[in-house]
């Protein structure tokens, strides 16, 4: 079973929507970078970046991080994730950092995250952008910015296809998607 | 994606897969390298020992570098002032560290093989720092990264390598790595320097440096053993400079600038002049920062496979 939980159209109005909220909240883009984590968080950051130039007339930088090296799964997994670079070209010290991500589920990657971005630099704070928050949270982590609230049982998928990897725009939630994985 | 092999022992043999595998990953970590704090935590928890048999300078302290910047705990052993010159053999050696648990090794030896031997004896990934003649497999993937880096590509280009190919591991793993990428590989020395028979290899034997220059996009020069005169190999140092010396006049008649490489340490006018050294077409540092982003991409690899 697939169910479409955003099309093509509402995640354009959701991403201009969280974009209006980064706006709003930091009164501006004075000091804001956008840093997406890879693959898909990294095409949400240019999209979002896009839209913040209409609203503001202001160009904000976009990084992209790669947490491979921070996971704490790295060992024990059958499958070796292979390592993307980390392309943050500007110093985050003192900087505002949106972090944005696809899909937020247990925390992990996001603690990940805020390790690799502590050891590049020290950020004046960091918000937390999420396309889809799935729930089942195993850390303590909760996104500033929220796409959609899409509750979920633990075996299902959220699965987002961006147009710049994937053959279209849309969110799916598909039962029974999820492979266990061991803990 | 994975290694086919949990242990890097040589280039003969390994996959043009594996290869770009390790190539590819060291691009991420150059850029680890370029941040202000060039540390990562894959390797925490984990502990590597250098088992060094033979001196290096730059080798051990690029492995090292590279074993701390991702988070290793490390271990020097130097055969000098160790059990090794009580007697000890490679293999009572060998196992006495790895009851001390560790979880790799990186091993330079005198030996060709010695690391295959150390395979067989201990549970821990084996890593080859240099054996004997045979292979420096690190050193031939951080040639190939270089030179990836300056051309794009690898396929296509032409290399040749110069000087002492007959007791040079860097030659062979070098060989081996750049002819499975597709490059065209040739060798330049004195005959007695050139093992017989290497043309089955695939690569084409030249005794000229003024025939093979016109020829190559990039020329790899050795480093000349100085107590190789003592053997009589070749007559004089500058006998040998004068005939197989890279120097700017002999490398300006090609018609565009030839990428020069050197694993170092440089004799300075003996195997390479010094203008050249210091010029704008030599990488020769940027192999060494290319070597600490290989080997951190090969302990990664290697270490997080398991």
């Amino acid at each position: 079973m697939k169910t479409n939980v955003l099309d093509a159209e509402g995640l354009r109005r959701t991403i201009n929507r969280l974009s209006h909220e980064i706006v709003e909240k930091n009164k501006g883009v004075q000091d804001v970078v956008l840093v997406g984590i890879t693959t898909r968080g990294e095409y949400l950051a240019h999209r979002i970046a896009k839209k913040i130039a209409e609203i503001e007339n202001k160009n904000v930088p976009v990084g992209v991080l790669d947490i491979t090296l921070y996971r704490d799964d790295l060992r024990g997994r059958l499958d070796q994730p292979i390592l993307k670079s980390t392309k943050i070209l500007f110093d985050i010290r003192g900087k505002i950092v949106v972090l944005i991500d696809d899909v937020l589920f247990t925390g992990r990657t996001i603690r990940s995250a805020l390790n690799a971005l502590m050891d590049i630099g020290r950020p004046a704070m960091i918000q937390l952008l999420v396309l889809i928050d799935r729930g089942h949270r195993e850390l303590p982590i909760k996104a500033d910015f929220v796409g959609k609230n899409v509750p979920t049982s633990h075996g299902e998928e959220v699965k987002v296809s961006m147009s710049e990897t994937d053959d279209e725009d849309a969110i799916y939630l598909i039962e029974n998607g999820r492979k266990e994985k061991k803990q | 994606m994975k290694l086919q092999s949990r242990h890097l022992l040589g280039l003969d043999g390994m996959s043009k897969e594996d290869i770009t595998l390790i190539l590819d990953t060291a691009i991420s970590f150059k850029e680890v390298l370029g941040r202000p704090l060039k540390k990562v935590p894959p390797l925490q928890g984990k502990t590597i020992v250098n088992l060094f048999f033979e001196s290096s300078t730059r080798t051990r302290i690029s492995f090292e570098l590279a074993e701390r910047r991702l988070s290793a705990d490390v271990v020097n052993f130097t055969a000098l002032g160790s059990s090794v010159s009580k007697g000890e053999t490679l293999k009572d050696t060998a196992r006495n560290i790895e009851a001390m648990k560790i979880d790799m090794v990186v091993i330079r030896h005198a030996s060709s093989g010695a690391p295959h031997f150390l395979t067989r004896v201990v549970e821990a990934n084996v890593i080859n720092a240099g054996d004997g003649a045979h292979e420096h497999p690190t050193q031939a993937l951080l040639d190939m990264m270089t030179l990836r880096e300056k051309y794009g590509k690898l396929e296509g280009l032409r290399v040749c390598i110069v000087g002492d190919i007959l007791h040079s591991r860097v030659a062979r793993s070098n060989i081996y790595g750049l002819k499975t990428m597709g490059v065209e590989v040739s060798v330049c020395g004195p005959a007695t320097m050139i093992p017989r028979n290497i043309e089955a290899l695939g690569v084409r034997v030249y005794h000229r440096l003024e025939d093979v220059i016109p020829q190559v996009d990039a020329l790899n020069v050795l480093r000349i053993q100085l107590e190789r005169q003592k053997s009589g190999l070749f007559p004089s140092l500058r006998e040998y400079h004068r005939f197989f010396g890279v120097t700017k006049e002999k490398v300006d008649r090609a018609p565009k600038p030839i990428t020069i490489m050197h694993p170092g340490p440089i004799n300075r006018d003996v195997e390479l002049s010094a203008d050249l050294a210091d010029g704008p077409h030599s990488v020769i540092l940027e192999q060494v920062t290319n070597g600490e982003a290989v080997r951190m991409a090969v302990l990664y690899l290697l270490g997080t496979s398991n």
